[in-house]
């Protein structure tokens, strides 16, 4: 266990790996959380307003689609440097974990958008129908049918994204975002000091598992078909 | 219960218009089984469609339940539509919720409180004959009892029309034997109208009161059935009631002929036959369809007075429905 101990012995593993750990997951969770709350209304939106959605309005559609897609192409990287000024001027700064949420969350809101059309449109038309039959209406249908019936399928892509953000986090690390990714650049890549680098893609690794079989189980927990 | 007046329906495509349906008028009265039987294509599926204003029509109006369904507002479509139960052919139950929670879901939509709501749910699984299946998630269930949690979900409401759009198609003769004496069950015990579309003719001859024989979007023929089975040369009385098989063997020389009403008349057509020395039965069939006694007989008659004979046999109140020479 002499590697052990001299892994402990390291401060930066002892002291600042695990407040980077807790910083990753802090981005992550802030941003997931965001993404969730605009992509998923996003996402059905694009379902609905698309063709044949239940409220087809193919300008709305075209703008929206143009923003996710646009969204989604530019690299992460840039996207971090080109809202900068958003940033500051909403977070206050552009540095620390906290002001790389918003970028974080920018950037996952359109791919969180797109899973959830796709989601949403293997819901069958005959159930959206089944429900306008019985006189609901388009929201109470879009909640008590798309979402439920989609459920499965939503957590799924909700994992893939949650995901995709802990390696954008470790990007948004590199740009002075703090948390694992900002720690194995500094230390492995500026001071070569491997150890560290490796210890921080150990625990990107053990989070990214733990997230899939979270989400795994979630998505069969819902599953009735 | 259900006027159409006139109702179009065309369609825009890249390839230019389709009329799907062309003119359509047809009064269904209430507590009615009413069939709607036509070739695939015929328009059968965008009239249920324009029942239930999930299409709107082009022209022509649909009433339903004493409303105009085709002129309604959104909200007030809304209401109307809990007036209207529907029955998919592929059931298009929520996968997500028990059968019990699928029939709840149009109550919740109604506004019914939560412990109404269980006590009506459990009446609607016990009337599908479900009672002690509420639990079961739809992929639990077999394709009939899918069909019947179906029926449940759409009489939850009390509708006044019950629409079903081919709602045995996907199930094997036994069950569909179910679903329609459930069907017909549910028309005695509550009097609600019901319209079924089909391209059997078999479940038209089985729950039917009525029927209407749809091609190209236009009206061929319709009628209750007891008018229909009697009417000459009626094509609906031909699909409902083919004549068996006559098998190989000269056919230019056949004549199909038909009687129908009571028994009495079918005794007396069979004797007039029987005692024609120049005709003979090739082929031949009677049974009971709305009520009334249908028979139809392909009659071999020999070629030289054949014109008497059949003058003969219409003289004792047989029709010719086609006289092949
Ligand atoms: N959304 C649509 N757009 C264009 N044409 C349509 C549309 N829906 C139906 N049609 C056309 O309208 C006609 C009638 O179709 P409909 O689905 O009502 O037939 P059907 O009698 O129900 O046939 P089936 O027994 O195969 O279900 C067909 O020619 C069909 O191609
Ligand atoms: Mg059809």
């Amino acid at each position: 266990m002499n590697w052990w101990n001299e892994l402990l012995a390291n401060p930066a593993i002892s002291e600042k790996l695990p407040e980077a750990t807790l910083e990753t997951l802090g981005m992550v969770a802030f941003a997931s959380f965001w993404t969730a709350l605009v992509g998923l209304p996003l996402g059905l939106v694009l379902h609905a307003t698309g063709k044949g959605g239940t409220r087809p309005v193919p300008v709305l559609y075209v703008v929206l689609s143009a923003l996710v897609n646009i969204g989604r192409a530019i690299p992460f990287i840039i996207l971090i440097i080109l809202l900068i000024p958003v940033t500051r001027a909403v977070v206050g700064t552009p540095l620390g974990w906290q002001a790389a949420v918003l970028p974080l969350a920018v950037g996952a809101v359109p791919f969180y958008a797109r899973l959830v059309e796709t989601s949403a449109r293997e819901v069958a038309p005959g159930k959206i129908e089944a429900a306008l039959m019985v006189g609901a209406s388009r929201l109470r249908m879009t909640g008590g049918v798309i979402v439920r019936e989609a459920l499965p399928s939503l957590i799924a892509g909700f994992t893939v994204t949650v995901i995709a953000l802990v390696g954008y986090s470790a990007m948004a690390g590199a740009v002075g975002g703090g948390g694992l990714g900002f720690l194995a650049i500094t230390y492995g890549y500026q001071r070569f000091d491997a150890s560290v680098m490796f210890a921080a893609v150990i625990v990107i690794l053990a989070i990214v598992f733990l997230i899939q079989f979270l989400g795994d189980r979630a998505a069969r927990l819902v599953d009735h078909r | 219960m259900i006027t159409l007046q006139d109702l179009r329906k065309v369609y825009q495509t890249r390839s230019g218009e389709v009329v799907a349906l062309d003119g359509i008028s047809l009064e269904i009265p209430q507590g009615q089984i009413h069939g709607i039987v036509g070739q695939s294509g015929a328009g059968k599926s965008t009239l249920i469609r324009c029942l239930t204003a999930l299409e709107r029509p082009t022209t022509g109006s649909v009433i339903v339940d004493g409303a105009e369904v085709s002129a309604l507002s959104e909200a007030l479509l809304r209401q109307a539509r809990r007036r209207i139960g529907m029955v998919f052919q592929h059931v298009n139950l929520f996968e997500a919720r028990t059968a019990a929670a699928n029939i709840a879901y149009p109550l919740a939509i109604a506004g019914v409180p939560r412990a109404q709501r269980a006590i009506r749910v459990q009446e609607l699984l016990d009337l599908v004959g479900l009672g002690d299946r509420g639990d079961a998630y739809p992929a639990q269930l077999s394709g009939g009892q899918k069909q019947r949690v179906g029926i449940a979900r759409a009489l939850a409401t009390e509708p006044a029309v019950l629409l079903c759009d081919e709602p045995t198609s996907a199930l094997d003769s036994t069950t569909t034997r179910q679903i329609l004496r459930l069907i017909r069950d549910v028309r005695d015990r509550l009097g609600i109208t019901v319209v079924i579309i089909t391209h059997e003719t078999s479940v038209v001859r089985e729950v039917c009161d009525a029927a209407t024989l749809l091609a190209d979007g236009r009206i061929v023929e319709s009628g209750p059935l007891a008018d229909v089975v009697t009417r000459p040369g009626s094509p609906l009385s031909q699909a409902l009631v083919p004549v068996p098989d006559v098998g190989v063997g000269d056919q230019r020389a056949l004549v199909q002929v038909s009687a129908g009403g009571a028994q009495a008349q079918i005794a007396h057509a069979l004797h007039a036959i029987a005692t024609e020395p120049d005709a003979h039965v090739v082929a031949g069939s009677i049974e009971t369809l709305g009520g009334v006694r249908v028979g139809r007989w392909h009659l071999d008659v020999a070629d030289g007075d054949r014109v008497a004979v059949l003058s003969r046999l219409r003289a004792a109140g047989l029709a010719i429905e086609d006289d092949a020479a």
